[in-house]
């Protein structure tokens, strides 16, 4: 057999099926699975004939034959499910279990694309071992389709629309917080009293105010302590397709935590590895090598001194050029950036709008600046019409004289909605307004556009009408540091004006190696081809995860074609559930709650990366369904979509009239999508390509 | 349509109305309630009529913004609505948009001065890596006293190949910030190493070192606090301690008997009031004058006035102490008694990212509370590794501080007491010499600030022009159209030769006098 299957499910037609039947004993499911396994029995029970169920059920119910009548049972299932699979667009033959080992899958998939041959040689343990690794940093693309390119389409802004869930959510949601403010209250009243030495640092003593206020800690003891095995998790190696974390454990209720000295390789859906540059083979990493040869580890001195080389300069010319601005600079710290460059751009008599979901960073930066601030609603473009006329009205507070300067800062993408700017709309009123704008593209560069050039080439908006670009190198591009660009008069004023490059280290060679080699793949000076893809993955990968979530009835913030999709959980207990029963499945993700969203939208955090490939994203695919089943988090009601498909005979320009016209029941079922699993795998790859709904 | 059906019926919804009010559990305590309230007192019935109207009429009140006294009312029209709108609003112009129109902003950065162009025009740039010597753009070599590359750290071979192991483990940048699967290993390594090294409970490494202190500082200083702070802190806290937006009192610099008047003027202000808490925030090795505080002295003041102590060792952590451990190591303070140590990895230890050491509890702390920490990538793991690397070297070879030190008293030779027209201010120990114009000369000449500032550029120029590379001191940006007021104490322009153990006695020596000579003459040509 040249597949090595590991998995029943891992094969899709007829021949392979009978070969698996027979691997089936020596591979019995590990124990955690055991639930997965029944699931995804029921799953296809509504599809399959009523035969295969009878059957199927009378193994279940009897435990003393139980593993054997799992497999029996899948088997039985695969048989039945094997017609629908058939059909399935997915390249690669594998839907994958997450009972999978990981280096197992990435052995299997990167043999799929050879032709089947009799001549096969196992590949030597060294050169096996290699391959896995780089699998682990960078899965193989499954099939040339899976591919979709990053631009605006149609004309207007799509403004994404927000789903409500029912109101039963809501409510247990504040319930919930009610109980656990009401609980810790409780502890804290009675442990004050009978454990005083807790407490100790929350209090005065010798004459010192506490450090921490007894009500700031509050939320942090009660709440977050909890639930915090689920943040901060160590890792160790490079963080690309997948992640490994150290395994830890705690026996004072997560306030210590020991790690055990294992490992776990889990799915890494959790950093902003956008471009899949976080690799330690290749090409990138090569020339980091080289340069560190060269260069050593650090300049030992900030750019305002002499800690320029020509490996700056060489990598401003690089960053200038690839975001479409005449000139460019870099920071070892995209916290810094922000930080530092505000102060220098504004002061007293200016005044900055900004969209009230910035990043802590530009608040940091526009605060330290002495600027006055106002804000506007999350990408509403009519309210910041609004602040804006009244403010050029007003003046400046008490004064009334004029504003010296307006700035406008915005977010490329917010990393915690998956939401784009509503860049046309602001290039409009800065027509009609005269402000200065500023775009953070944090998120955005190298994330969107067909040229990974961020919003601005996502909108297809001309660079020179936003007047500071502004982002990180941490993200797409796997070094760190941020960016600033705009016309070569104000980069060079700022290279004088700005702490951050008169007292902050200059960038490391090595991360500047890593940005530069990162840009030229990208643009397609190095290996031609290769930047494109990765790009065109991500796109991809970006719209599949997000359509297929939606089509399983989660409510999914953001634009279709942001790589960060947040799936809404709501109550506060489900954090925790959701994180833990993903790791369990090796996937690892991020959960966010209060204070970094606001109370009752608790989510977790998606974040797709190009070295994610279809498989990795149906096997996220599979977990949330049975996670959504088990937590109860499939509550969309339709209108943010994943509906079903038109009937037959209905195109998107009739829909209106359909919907008019059609039978109440039909319209009910058309607006709560709940797709079942393999609907979704398999019509997922054409779906992604059109608009989607 | 009868008149008595419809009355029939009505008598019948209140039937029917009354028999399922009174299933109600309770209701009867209600209307018994109601009825007796009522009929002995009319008054409170009209009281509470009033009060449910007032209620009603609130709850139908549009949701109005509190507007300043000031704002002024303007008319105008919204856009959206222009549509809708037709006759008198075409006519008329509006006045928001008459000063929309008007309105004209100053440019987003202002034209450079002839200064300033000099200034950007003039950056060398180093080609290939940065050493004792280092190559430039113009093609010419020259000897480097500019960098922070104390123990010629940035050519350890051995530290470049350990940061190519890690390269190959751990890729570049770890795309995630700590708290979301950004904490590596190495980076837990990191700060166990860092708090061995200093004799802490427990440290948190930062991206940057710069960032660092302006971070630490308002996590921990909130509005209503006290900050009491040397006069000549770096730029970085002087951040740090503005967006804490604590109440601060400053002290001359290095002055510890105006530092125990302040002390004591606020704890005496401050008796009346509510605890708050208090901090001292001061350098160890000042970055701007380059002198080593009195540690003990500063110790017994904190414990007598009951402050926390904040120490920025950005410039003392690997260049004091046996071991380079910084200034507690070298006035023998264990670093327990300091609250707060705050160091830069990037500075002399020639890695990247920075540091704050203290207890457990102000650690942790910081991992939720610092925005430099929680809402920036980490530090690249080769860094990290890097920085243990070296503070590894320190503590098991401490010979290789010495060389840098007898280079520093070399070039003090040749520089201070030699020079007729510069004095150092800063400490014999510090590798970063800060030369300032005698005072006599300064206040013999009139120079001000901005002309001492000129001739220290036309220093460095002049000793680069001879093969010899120094820097200078910078004054610090101000805010744009701050006022004189926010800016407060201003750095007197300097020289900054930074020695490195990278040169033998007689390149020290020989650069010394370049720069010697540079000084006479800038200073004989400007007479």
């Amino acid at each position: 057999m040249l597949r090595r299957q590991m998995n029943p499910f891992a094969s899709n037609n007829a021949s392979a099926t009978t070969a698996t039947i027979t691997v089936l004993p020596l591979d019995p499911p590990p124990p955690y699975s055991e639930k997965p396994y029944i699931e995804k029995l029921e799953g296809p029970r509504r599809l399959s004939s009523p035969k295969i169920n009878k059957i199927a059920n009378f193994f279940i119910t009897s435990p003393k034959t139980k593993s054997e009548a799992q497999s029996a049972a899948t088997a039985l299932k695969l048989a039945a499910s094997a017609p629908y699979q058939g059909q399935l667009n997915a390249p690669s033959p594998q839907i994958k279990s997450p009972s999978l080992s990981l280096p197992t899958i990435c052995l299997s998939t990167s043999h799929t694309d050879e032709p089947p041959t009799t001549l096969w040689s196992p590949p030597s343990h060294a050169d096996a071992r290699r391959k896995a690794k780089e699998h682990a940093q960078f899965a193989p693309l499954g099939h040339p389709s899976h591919r979709y390119t990053s631009k605006h389409v149609g004309k207007e802004f799509p403004e994404p629309l927000m789903d409500e869930p029912p109101y039963y959510y809501l409510l247990t949601t504040y319930i919930s917080y009610l109980i656990l403010i009401v609980f810790g209250h409780v502890r804290d009243y009675f442990g004050k009293r009978f454990r005083p030495q807790h407490y100790r640092h929350l209090q005065a003593r010798n004459g010192y105010a506490p450090l921490n206020s007894d009500f700031d800690n509050f939320y942090v003891r009660r709440l977050k302590m909890r639930i915090n095995d689920c943040f901060s998790r160590p890792i160790t190696g490079t963080p690309g397709r997948y992640i490994t974390l150290l395994d830890r454990q705690s026996n004072d209720f997560n306030l210590h935590f020991k790690l055990t000295g294992t490992t776990t390789e889990t799915l890494n859906m959790s950093s902003y590895n956008y471009l899949g540059f976080a690799q330690s083979e290749g090409p990138c990493a090569d020339f980091v090598e080289e340069q560190v040869k060269k260069y050593g580890m650090t300049v030992a001195s900030p750019r305002g001194d002499v800690g320029t080389t020509e490996l700056h300069l060489e990598v401003e010319d690089l960053v200038a050029k690839f975001v479409g601005k005449e000139s460019a600079m870099v920071f070892s710290m995209g916290f810094a950036t922000n930080a530092s460059s505000f102060p220098a751009l504004i002061g007293n008599g200016c005044l900055v709008i900004s969209d009230e979901l910035n990043h802590a960073s530009i608040r940091f930066g526009v605060r330290l600046s002495g600027a006055m601030i106002s804000m506007f609603k999350h990408n509403d473009i009519k309210e910041l019409e609004k602040v804006l006329r009244n403010s050029i009205a007003q003046g400046q507070p008490r004064t009334h004289r004029p504003w010296r300067k307006i700035l406008v800062v915005v977010e490329g993408l917010y990393s915690m909605e998956g939401s784009m700017c509503n860049l046309p709309g602001l290039i409009g009123l800065k027509k009609k307004y005269k402000f200065n704008l500023f775009v953070d593209e944090a998120h955005s560069i190298g994330a969107l556009g067909p040229g990974g050039r961020g919003v601005c080439d996502y909108f297809n908006i001309d660079p020179c009408e936003v007047d500071v670009l502004m982002g990180t190198l941490t993200k797409s591009f796997g070094a760190n540091g941020g960016y600033l660009a705009g016309s070569k008069a104000m980069i060079d004023k700022l290279r004088l004006a700005n702490a951050g490059s008169i007292y902050g280290e200059s960038p490391a060679p090595a991360v500047l190696a890593q940005i530069s080699s990162a840009l030229r793949l990208i643009s397609g000076e190095v290996i031609p081809g290769q930047g494109e893809e990765r790009l065109q993955r991500l796109a991809f990968n970006s719209r599949y995860l997000r359509l297929g979530l939606k089509r399983l009835g989660f409510i999914v913030y953001g634009h279709d074609d942001s790589p960060i999709i947040p799936v809404l959980l709501y109550n506060p207990a489900k954090m925790p559930a959701f994180s833990h029963e993903m790791l369990k499945r090796k996937i690892s993700v991020v959960v966010v709650g209060y204070p970094a969203t606001p109370l009752v939208s608790s989510r977790a955090r998606f974040c797709v990366s190009a070295a994610h490939n279809k498989d990795d994203l149906d096997r996220l695919l599979e977990a949330c369904d049975e996670i959504g089943n088990l937590l109860q988090l499939k509550f969309s009601s339709g209108n943010a979509g994943g509906a079903l498909p038109l009937p037959e005979g209905v195109t998107a320009d009739m829909e209106k009239e359909w919907k008019r016209t059609a039978k109440p029941q039909d319209l009910i079922e058309y607006q709560r999508p709940r797709w079942k699993l393999d609907e979704i795998l398999k019509r997922g790859v054409q779906d992604v390509k059109v608009p989607l709904r | 349509m009868d008149l008595h059906d419809a009355q029939a019926w009505l008598t019948n919804l209140t039937n029917e109305l009354s028999v399922q009010f009174s299933k109600v559990p309770g209701s009867a305590i209600l209307l018994r309630y109601v009825k007796s309230s009522y009929q002995d007192d009319p008054i409170r019935s009209a009281v509470e009529l009033f009060l449910f109207l007032f209620a009603v009429r609130y709850l139908l009140a549009p949701s109005y913004k509190p507007q300043s006294n000031s704002f002024v009312k303007l008319s105008d029209e919204v856009p959206t609505q222009s549509a809708t709108h037709n006759l008198p609003s075409l006519t008329i112009r509006q006045e928001i948009d008459e000063l929309v129109d008007d309105w004209t902003p100053e440019p987003l950065v202002a034209p450079q001065t002839a200064l300033e162009e000099a200034e950007n025009e003039k950056r060398p740039v180093i080609v290939g890596p940065t050493g004792p010597k280092s190559k430039l753009a113009n093609g010419r070599t020259v000897t480097n006293l500019a960098s922070y590359n104390f123990y010629n750290l940035v050519a350890n071979e051995t530290l470049k190949e350990k940061a190519i192991q890690v390269l190959r483990t751990y890729g570049v940048g770890p795309c995630s910030p700590p708290g979301f699967y950004g904490t590596q290993d190495v980076h837990i390594k990191t700060e166990a190493d860092i708090a061995a090294h200093l004799g802490a409970a427990a440290c948190i490494v930062y991206a940057q070192a710069f960032s660092t202190i302006s971070s630490v500082i308002p996590a921990f200083s909130k509005r209503g606090d006290v900050i009491v702070a040397d006069k000549a802190v770096n730029f970085a806290i002087r951040k740090g301690i503005q967006i804490s937006r604590s109440s601060v009192w400053w002290y001359e610099h290095n002055d510890l008997k105006d530092m125990e008047r302040v002390l004591e003027k606020v704890v005496k202000e401050q008796a009346r009031k509510p605890l708050t808490r208090r901090f001292i925030v001061t350098e160890g090795l000042s970055e701007n004058v380059g002198d080593i505080i009195d540690l003990p002295k500063i110790i017994e003041l904190k414990l007598r006035f009951k402050f926390r102590l904040i120490v920025d060792e950005s410039w003392s952590y690997g260049v004091l102490g046996r071991t380079g451990a910084g200034i507690t190591e070298q006035q023998n303070i264990d670093a327990r008694d300091v609250d707060m140590i705050i160091g830069s990895l990037a500075g002399p230890l020639c890695a990247g990212g920075g540091f704050c050491a203290g207890s457990e509890e102000i650690v942790e702390h910081q991992r939720i509370a610092a925005a430099a920490y929680t809402f920036s990538a980490a530090l690249p793991a080769m860094l990290a590794t890097t920085a243990s690397e070296v503070i590894n070297m320190l503590q098991t070879t401490p010979d290789m501080l010495l060389p840098l030190r007898d280079n520093v008293k070399t070039m003090w030779t040749q520089l201070d007491p030699r020079s007729e027209w510069v004095r150092c201010t800063s400490s014999i120990d510090s590798p970063i010499m800060i030369l300032i114009l005698k005072s006599d000369i300064v206040s013999g000449r009139k120079l001000t600030i901005g002309d001492q500032e000129q001739i220290m550029q036309d220093v460095v120029d002049e000793a680069l022009a001879n093969g010899v590379m120094i820097t200078r001191l910078k004054s610090m940006p101000r805010g744009q159209h701050a006022s004189a007021k926010e800016i407060g104490w201003e750095l007197q322009p300097a020289l900054k030769v930074c020695l490195t153990s990278g040169l033998t006695k007689k390149e020290i020596e020989r650069a010394g006098v370049v720069i010697r000579h540079a000084i006479t003459k800038i200073m004989k040509s400007r007479r």
